[in-house]
């Protein structure tokens, strides 16, 4: 039994692919809730896509895939903020219509010949294939991004729970939301290479969304949705080794499985 | 008396041309309250923001001594938020210690003893959303007061309740005015505004303030034009609210 538990980690790839998954955990499930509840779901699922043309880029010129995705995301940034300035456009508007472009654009380059086989992996990922320096970044977005998630908890809940008044009592949630939504960038360009452009969404949002089901209070929402994205990363991997599948997509499903077992259950408890 | 909240001559807006309130002129001394009364859209909330700092202000002045507090109505609060209401109360702490650094355990001490002012220390562990609109209104009040505000402004804090929920609220504001704060009360009430100490008609700008007894029917024809009717009868005056969906 203990075997099988060890097995997938007894290789060096294993191991990396581990501790890769369980930074990544650490950050997006706290980072998940966030989200959630300041209903910016849409807006993480627009990054991620919108950082396609730039990952394919990289692919093609042999750049580090961070340099691709930090590259892509800025460009949606500046194209979503030029379209939502025109006023009968709107914000979201403007986003689906950068987002859906730049995908679009992304899926082109992505089916020239000349793009290398390991595109597969920048739509669906593989931890399994993360370097040494990917972990080191990881490692160092967990450390940032914990410390910050700590540092902005009181203008990150005020300026959610309370629009209207945060300004009186210190907070600007503009400032908040905007804090939020740099570490979500921050987060994407990160996961995006061992989670995929595609399934990175799932690990991001699925587990604070099922945490927020279970945990009463935002400090046991927010270690309760670390630990479930933790959980989903483990079993996804035990998924993809014992049944050779995708570790990505593993991965996503795992985390997705986490928010339906939330939905099932939660309102099973609360009748309890 | 000490007076607490001076305007004269207030006059501010956000568009280019259009000024949100003016003419504002009133003086508000400590231990009293205020009722802020005037049609949807006719300026008591912006009267509020100029008084937090928020309004850019074209002419006039503002004085107030202590620190102010907005009370916005419960339901602009999101019922959906994993707070309890002590997490709440103790947001009115937050400005204690910069945003990056621990809150004193004092601040902590200061949010359980303004929910005790409220008479709801017993439900510091209830989240917010599981509380009734009256208890999540003395809520939003502890946390003005864990601010230690001298001056609170409250966004029509009866709106919504029913008679026993407002009763309870009403007397959570009579024991604070005691405490010397001064409160300010956005309300549609005419009933409510006669229990106050002063009343400021408003609609974009001052159409009078005094004691209740300036609420009489040119006063509030003006400030209320025709969105009032009066009723058959004993002449009474009925504001007609219209409601944003």
């Amino acid at each position: 039994m203990l075997d099988a538990l060890t097995d997938p980690f007894t290789g060096e790839i294993g191991q990396r692919a581990l501790a890769e998954v369980a930074l990544l955990g650490v950050v997006c499930g706290p980072l998940g809730v966030w989200l959630v509840l300041y209903r910016q779901s849409y807006a993480a699922e627009s990054l991620a896509h919108a950082a396609l043309p730039g990952l394919v880029i990289a692919s093609l010129a042999g750049l580090p895939l961070l340099v691709g995705v930090g590259g892509g995301l800025a460009v949606a940034a500046v194209a979503i903020a030029l379209a939502g300035r025109e006023r009968r456009v709107g914000s979201d508007t403007a986003i689906a219509v950068v987002v859906t472009t730049l995908f679009g654009l992304g899926v082109l380059l992505a089916l020239r010949p000349e793009v290398p086989a390991r595109l597969g992996e920048i739509l669906f990922g593989n931890p399994l294939s993360v370097s040494t320096g990917d972990l080191v970044a990881t490692g160092a977005l967990a450390l940032g991004a914990i410390g910050a998630l700590a540092a902005l908890h009181r203008p990150l809940a005020l300026g959610g729970f309370d629009q209207q008044a945060a300004r009186s009592l210190g907070v600007s949630p503009q400032g908040a939301e905007l804090a939020l939504l740099a570490l979500l960038a921050a987060a994407t360009l990160v996961a995006v290479g061992a989670l995929g452009n595609l399934l990175v969404v799932a690990m991001l949002l699925a587990p604070g969304a099922a945490a927020l089901r279970f945990a009463r209070g935002l400090g046991p929402s927010l270690v309760l949705a670390a630990a479930l994205a933790v959980g989903a990363g483990l079993a996804g991997l035990y998924v993809s080794y014992y049944l050779e599948l995708a570790a990505g997509a593993s991965i996503a499903l795992a985390a997705v499985a986490t928010f339906a077992v939330a939905a099932l259950i939660s309102p099973l408890l609360a009748r309890a | 008396m000490t007076a607490l909240v001076t305007t004269s001559g207030l006059r501010g807006g956000y568009g280019p041309r259009s000024d949100a309130i003016s003419e504002i002129d009133i003086h508000v001394d400590a231990g009293q309250i205020v009722a802020v009364l005037g049609p949807n859209g006719g300026g008591k909330t912006s009267l509020f923001r100029a008084l937090l700092g928020e309004l850019p202000r074209r002419s006039g002045a503002v004085e107030i001594e202590g620190r102010v507090a907005y009370v916005p109505q419960t339901e602009r609060a999101r019922l959906d938020f994993p707070v309890s209401a002590l997490d709440v109360a103790a947001m009115g702490t937050y400005a204690d210690a910069p945003w990056y650094r621990r809150l004193p355990l004092a601040s902590r001490r200061r949010a359980h003893e303004s929910l005790e002012l409220v008479g709801l220390e017993g439900e510091a562990g209830t989240l917010f959303g599981e509380l009734s609109g009256g208890q999540r209104q003395r809520v939003l009040i502890a946390r003005a007061l864990a601010r230690e505000a001298r001056v609170l402004l409250l966004d029509e804090p009866l709106g919504g309740l029913d008679r026993a929920s407002a009763s309870r609220v009403g007397r959570v504001l009579a024991d604070l005015k005691e405490t010397g704060r001064a409160i300010l009360v956005a309300t549609h009430d005419i009933n409510d505004a006669q229990e106050a100490d002063r009343v400021l008609c408003i609609n974009r700008r001052q159409i009078a303030y005094g004691p209740p007894s300036v609420l009489d029917a040119e006063t509030l024809e003006r400030t209320y034009g025709g969105e009032m009717i009066t009723l058959p009868g004993g002449g009474k005056a009925v504001v007609v609210q219209h409601h944003h969906h």
